[in-house]
Parts: C-alpha cells; structure tokens; sequence
C-alpha cells in the first residue's frame, strides 16, 4: 500500500554507497526528518524487514516497514545501511563511572567506606562525557544500565541513561532503576576484622537491613506524625525494594549465592533482577521458578573465582529453559576498561544462542528488564528514534558499526583511522 | 601457489614410512597455508608428525596404505602461535630486584593448567609464555608446543644444541617502575639500569673470549650474564614489553646500542611510531583489547594497529597475554584487526607464522608447507567469522583438542569443572571428594 505524499525525486539521485558519513548531522540536519534505508531492518518487536525503511521524525520513529510500502517527502535526509538495528542497550555496566584513564579522580563505581550503603546514587556520579560512553557508542549501544559495581554487599542505586554524551540529568531515562546488592566473593570485603568477611555474615546483614526497612515503614504509617521517623535516606532506599517500585539488582555467581538470593527474595516478598549467573545452568529450574529475570554476565568475562564455571552456552541455555534474559558488559577494573556488549552478545549468538535471540538480549529484552521498553529497545512506530547502521551482520568481528541514532540525532559510528 | 602434487611424490612419501606409521590425508576443506592462497577442496597429508604435502585433492591419487579422512567443508589452517602468554600460571623474578634474567618460566610452569587445554581449543598449538612485566628484565621465556602431555618437559622445543627455545622477557613504562628498594622510579632510570646491565654483560663476554677456554682464566659462572650474552650474540630474542611511543622508541635506542634482536610486545601506540618501528626492523607482538584505557600507557591503544603495522612494512602478529584476553578466543584478534584495515591474508599470518618468526621458529611452524610440523587446526568454517567454532586441534600429527569429546568441549566453551585440571576419569563417582565420602562410609571398591 503507497501512502505519501509527494514522491521523493531526491531517491533516484542517492548513490548505493554503503552510507553516510559527516560525523555529526550539522544543526539543520539535526532538525531534518531522517529516512533511513536498510537492506536488512530488525524491528525486533516483529520479523526482519528485507529493503527495510524506518521514517524519523522529531526524534521519533514514525514509520517502519517495507521501503516500497512507503514514499517520504522531499524534506527527509536519507541514510542506507545494510543493516539497521534498535540502538544497542547494555543491561548492565559502569560506563560513566569507572573512566577510561583508571585514575582515582575517575573512578567512582566503587565506594568502599562502608558495606552496605543504598543511598549512593549513580547519577550523582555519572560522567556523560567520559571518553568510553562515546566509545561503546560509536558501536551501537545507544542506552546503558550504568551505577555502582559489584564489590560491596550494597554498593548504591543504578541508572539507565542515553549514551547522549550530554548531561547526566538531560540524558537520563531513569534516575534510580534499581539497587546494586552483590552476594559471594563480590560481596565479602575478605579483609580480616571487616564485615561481612562471609557468606553467611553478608545475608545476615542484608536480611537485618530489610527489617529495619519492614520498621522504617511501619513508623512511617503511623498516626501520629511526631512518632514517625526522621526521613533516612538509606531507609527509603531499602523501602523501594520492599514495596518493588526499585527492585534489587543482585550479583551472584556461584549457586548457593543464586540461591540465597532466591530464599531472601520469598522471605521479604522482593521482586529481583539477577545479576551475573554463572552457575545458572545449575540452577536452571529454580531460576525459573522464581520467575526473575538474568542479566547475564560478559559471555568473554574471565573465567575465574566466583566466575569459574561460566559457559559462553548459558545464554542459550536460558533462552531454552524461557527464562527472560539479557547479556550485559559488566564491569571491568583494569583492562579492557569496559567491554563492548556487541562483542558479548556477539559471542553467545556464535555459541548456540543465533542471531535473533542475540539480538533481543541487547535490545527489546533488555530494555523490558530494566524498565524502558516504553521508550526504547525496538524499531516500533513511537518509539524514541534510537538506531544502529552496520555494513552487514552487527555480530560479525569484521563488521562495522557505520552510524548511531539517539533521539533522532547521528553520531558517528566506530572509526579505527588513526 | 603451491604445486599440485604428483602421485609419484606421494607413493614415495608414503612407501618410505609405511612401515612406522601410514600416512593420514584430510581431503575436501578449504586449507588456508598461510604461504599461498587458500586452497579450495584441499589435500593435507600428514605422517610422522609432518606435513608431507599439501595441494588440491583432486590432483591426486593416493597410495592404497593412506588412512583418509573426509573434512569436506571445513577450513584448515596452521596451528595458531601466540607469541605472548601466561597459561600455566607461569612465573619469573621475584620482588628483590627488577633485573633477573637467571630466572626461568620453565622452573614455574604448571602443565596441568587448565588454560593450556583451553588455549588447545582456541586452536594454539604453539605458544610464548612470559614472565610478568613488573621487572625490567623478569627472565627467560618459553616456547611450547601444546602437546598432548602433562609434563612441561614434554612441551619444550627443543633446539639443535638441546637447550629449551625460549627469549628473554624485558619491559619498559610504568609496569617495572616501582617504589620498593632497588627498583627505577623514572624511565631514565630503567634505561640507566638495563646500560649498565648490558655493558656488564658485554665485559663479560670478552672476559670469557679472552680466557679462550682456559678454565684458569674463565669468569665464574653467573646465570644471569649468561642470558645477555645469549642475547648480545642473537642467540635469544628480546620479547619487550612497552606500550606509550617514547617506550617504544626507548626500546629501539637501547637495541640499536647493544645490538640485540628484539619483539616489541603489546605496542599500544604503535600506530604514532610505526615508520621507525619499520626502520629498526622490530616486529610486533600486539594485544586487541576491547576498549583503550586501563591504565595510562594504553588510553591510545587501536584496533588499527595491525592495520597501521601491516602497511609500514612491520611483521606484525597478535597475541592473548592470556588471562589479559582468553586464548579461547583468539582467533577473535584477527577478525578485528581486519575490522579495522587490516588485509585478510595479513591477520591470518599475525595468528600463525608471523609469531613464529618472532620466535624464530618460521622454519618449523606457522604454515601448512611440506616438511613443517603437522600442526594444524580444523574449523567449521571461516577463521574470521564469529560463527566458527575451532573443531580439532592437531600438534605434530596427534590430536590434542576434539569439541566432539566431551571434557574438551567443557573446556572449550566453559561449565562446572573447566576450571579444574583434568582428572582421572572415575567410573562410578562423580569427583573424587564423592570417592573419599564412599570410603568414609565403607562403600569403596
């Protein structure tokens, strides 16, 4: 069915050449309605779209679908790709708090003077123009679950932001999305007269912090405002897990941590998102029972301590079991500062997961887990104008990441031209 | 190209050796010998751990004696080198000084680590492992052919005099520079150390010629000098660890002053001084990493390198640094270095003989040639690809990795247990601890 308006008499006049170019779109482009052509377009949301099209207007897509189902106006921008995808979103990082140079004055996804403290929140931290934001988006990854890492037993609030390179504020999706508990080696300090020093010492502080929160709450209804406590900020934070608005994003490796997680999350009615996973296949069944989501870890993670039994097949075998998932880049303290999530999902669709689950994982599935696939994570009619242009497979080594789009804005795809 | 090969050369091959061992033919996949084109339908013939010939299978006709296997399909290529790594959990000096060439990997080297068998299923065949780089000099390297042994001296090559193959690990920049006694606090400092070192070394080797074996006359024996003089003399390559440009121009300037031969190893701004690094001849050993930063030296580090090297002329190969990147995925290296401009053919030799050059063992490893070892790898499909799984690795003609046998795969892929060295197989107990429980109990056989 053609709907439109004028024909486009500038489409015959576009060379085939693979795309684009400038690096960024000048001020007035910036403004223009983008069309972007793809040989290949994966809404995600529905089945790969061969000579694909995705209208952009106003930082909003408002077209997807078949290029000969359509006809834009004269007024569009036109950009091709052999591939177009939803722009990339890592589920779970600490891109914008652990910087690139891996100096003191950069580094900030770690706060180490107490074990247990909620009430940090990574958008008082979060460095928008850390040159690695720019980097993993320069390979698609157009949103990221950043905030605290994993290495204190409540290391602080995560975020999920645009990798806009603006403002912390301006670029946000969601200030507060969830908080950072790790439980196994992650979570135990291991320095001697330090608590907790064990597994067991670890869960009895979390449950005894849960129950001054279950108090907290129980004060705070009172009828009679001068019983009610003081506000606390770590407090209201710990309350958002109880009542599920902000849900605890729990880093466990090993099994018995897996566990544990799942034993805390039935005796305080939590609602959980877990972290990292390795031993998940060992778990599978009470993973699925529970009903949580996994955010995977690196399927490159190294493969040591905590992470000894990870398999680069868990993601498949999660997608089996219909457990909902997505594949993270994690935190990384030396080098590679960051990971790439393309690179990990790349890795696990190579290993029994494919193409399109692979996808998901870094896209609509992640964005349904941390909260925005309202906004973001599909190729939908709506949906922000978030995309990634390839010049062919995005999981291929030797592919290339051409252009990204947030809000309808281009930046400039990976460049290795010194 | 390679020749076809005639059915004459292959009876003869075959006639002289049959009564040892009958030659094995893998025919139908795509070999990639690194030396030629790729050759489509391909013959590999392989006996008594050499490559006897290599060539288009239907060129032809086999003696009647050759055992054939059919890997239509599949790609096979030389065994990968890597040139820089730390399987085995391998050592070096210690913390009382930063220059210790006396001190061996070969003397730390666990054989039973699991990584070996991992790097196995990243198709290495052969491989440098390296002290660390916390040491101006942290000692002598080792290079190992990944056999099917458990025992590091079975993994040794070995060279005409006997003696192991192996460099001499050095390192500039921040690693060595330390603040504990005796250790350079600058980079003058390194450089002042390892002079002084050197000419210690040069005063030695003329000691030693002067006494012209006289034992009267003869310098007492010191391990360490020993190595520099191996080095002084081109014997043993320096494997030099140095990432920021002016490191790496450091490097040269102190080659060039002792005249040693030397690898640059990680090289993370390679691409700001690789027209002097073609001057000097150096080749390089680089690192892909996922993103620059980490530490200072290598906020700079490209996935261009390869590309930027390859075009000035440098022999150029990657590396793992395993447990810095993982020799499972090594492959991986290449697929980014030509990513990032690199030609097909060059990364596919920055995995293979280029690193076996930088070893100085081209003569042997590093390509699918008649007359090299038979090592050699047997994949589902493009090397390049992150679809390809690596299927069968082979050193000197015996198998030593196959993903269809189960504890391989496990180390191939990951899973409870691949972090343990491989065990006895029990045939009625799940690990050892359930063997020592049943004994407890008086259920043992």
């Amino acid at each position: 069915m053609k709907r439109s308006l004028a024909r486009n008499l500038c489409r015959s006049l576009l060379c085939a050449a693979a795309l684009v170019a400038a690096p960024f779109a000048t001020a007035d482009e910036a403004a223009m309605p983008v069309a972007i052509h793809g040989e290949m377009v994966y809404p995600v949301s529905g089945a790969p779209i061969p000579g694909g099209l995705v209208l952009v207007r106003d930082g909003t897509i408002t077209y997807v679908g078949p290029a000969e189902d359509m006809v834009y106006t004269m007024d569009y921008r036109i950009v091709r790709a052999k591939v177009v995808v939803p722009g990339l979103i890592d589920a779970r990082d600490t891109v914008g708090l652990s910087g690139l140079l891996n100096q003191p004055h950069d580094q900030d996804m770690l706060e180490k003077s107490a074990p247990m403290q909620p009430e940090l929140r990574a958008i008082d931290a979060y460095n928008p123009r850390d040159p690695l934001v720019a980097y993993v988006r320069s390979y698609g990854i157009t949103t990221v679950h950043t905030g605290h890492a994993p290495g204190m037993l409540v290391s602080g609030q995560t975020m999920v932001v645009k990798t806009l390179g603006g403002t912390a504020d301006g670029d946000t999706l969601k200030p507060a999305a969830m908080t950072a508990v790790s439980l196994g080696s992650a979570g135990t300090t291991d320095q001697a007269g330090k608590s907790p020093g064990t597994r067991s010492k670890a869960m009895a502080m979390l449950r005894a912090e849960l129950l001054k929160a279950q108090e907290y709450a129980r004060k705070l209804a009172l009828p009679d405002e001068t019983k009610r406590p003081a506000r606390d900020l770590r407090m209201e934070t710990m309350l958002r897990a109880l009542d599920g608005t902000q849900p605890l994003l729990i880093t466990a490796h090993r099994q018995q941590d897996i566990m544990s997680a799942l034993r805390l999350a039935a005796e305080f009615n939590l609602s959980l998102v877990l972290d990292g996973c390795s031993d998940a296949p060992l778990v599978l069944d009470e993973i699925k029972a529970a009903g949580f989501p996994v955010v995977l870890h690196p399927t490159m993670a190294r493969s040591f301590g905590d992470l000894e039994n990870l398999s680069m097949e868990t993601a498949a075998k999660l997608r089996t079991a219909g457990v909902p998932f997505a594949i993270q880049s994690g935190y990384e303290s030396y080098v590679p500062k960051t990971r790439v999530v393309l690179f990990e999902a790349g890795v696990a669709a190579g290993k029994g997961l494919g193409f399109e689950a692979a996808l998901a994982a870094v896209t609509l599935n992640a964005a349904r887990i941390i909260g925005v696939d309202d906004r973001v994570g599909s190729l939908e009619v709506g949906k922000d104008a978030d995309l990634a242009l390839y010049d062919g497979d995005p999981f291929e080594y030797t592919t290339r990441c051409l252009a990204v789009f947030i809000n309808g804005r281009e930046f400039p795809g990976e460049r290795h031209e010194p | 190209m390679l020749p076809r090969i005639t059915l004459g050369l292959l009876l003869a091959a075959s006639a002289a050796l049959q009564a040892q061992e009958s030659p094995v033919a893998f025919i139908g996949a795509t070999i990639i010998p690194i030396t030629g084109e790729p050759i489509e339908n391909g013959l590999l013939l392989v006996q008594h751990g050499k490559v006897t010939a290599v060539g288009d299978a239907r060129s032809v006709r086999l003696a009647a004696d050759v055992q054939i296997v059919d890997v239509t399909g599949k790609v096979i290529m030389p065994g990968l080198v890597d040139s820089h790594s730390h399987v085995g959990g391998v050592q070096g000096a210690d913390g009382s000084n930063p220059i210790q060439p006396d001190a061996r990997a070969l003397d730390s080297l666990d054989a039973r680590d699991p990584r070996l068998q991992k790097a196995r299923a990243g198709g290495i065949t052969a491989v440098n492992v390296m002290p660390g780089s916390g040491h101006l000099i942290s000692g002598q390297t080792l290079y190992l052919k990944l056999r099917a042994s458990r025992v590091v001296d079975n993994l040794l090559i070995k060279l005409p005099d006997g003696s192991p193959a192996g460099g001499l690990k050095m390192a500039n920049g921040t690693n060595p520079m330390r603040p504990t006694p005796n250790f350079p606090g600058t980079r003058a400092k390194s450089a002042a150390l390892v002079r002084d070192q050197f000419i210690k070394a040069q005063e030695y080797r003329a000691k030693r010629d002067r006494a012209q074996g006289d034992p009267d006359k003869l310098p007492a024996r010191d391990l360490g000098l020993e190595q520099l003089v191996e080095v002084l003399e081109g014997k043993r390559v320096v494997q030099h660890h140095t990432h920021r440009q002016d490191d790496i121009l450091t490097v040269l300037r102190l080659a060039r002053e002792f005249g040693f031969k030397v690898v640059l190893h990680h090289v993370s701004d390679a691409w700001q001084v690789a027209d002097e690094i073609a001057a000097a001849d150096a080749a390089c050993s680089i690192i892909i990493v996922d993103s620059p930063g980490g530490k200072l030296e290598t906020r700079d580090i490209s996935f261009a390198n390869g590309a930027v090297l390859e075009k000035a002329g440098v022999t150029v190969g990657f590396h793992t640094d395993d447990g810095v990147t993982a020799s499972r995925h090594f492959l991986r290296s290449a697929g980014l270095g030509v990513r990032a401009g690199m030609s097909r053919a060059g990364a596919l030799k920055a995995l293979t003989l280029a690193n076996a050059e930088m070893l100085g063992l081209a003569d042997r490893i590093g390509s699918l040639e008649s007359g090299k070892d038979a090592d050699f790898i047997i994949l589902s499909g493009d090397p390049l690809s992150v679809y390809t799984k690596v299927e069968q690795t082979w050193v000197e003609g015996q198998k030593v990795f196959d993903f269809a046998d189960p504890q391989d795969r496990l180390y191939a892929l990951g899973g409870p247990g691949a972090g343990d060295a491989q065990r006895v197989q029990l045939c009625c107990y799940g690990s050892a601890w359930d063997l020592i429980i049943a004994a407890n109990q008086g259920g043992a056989q």
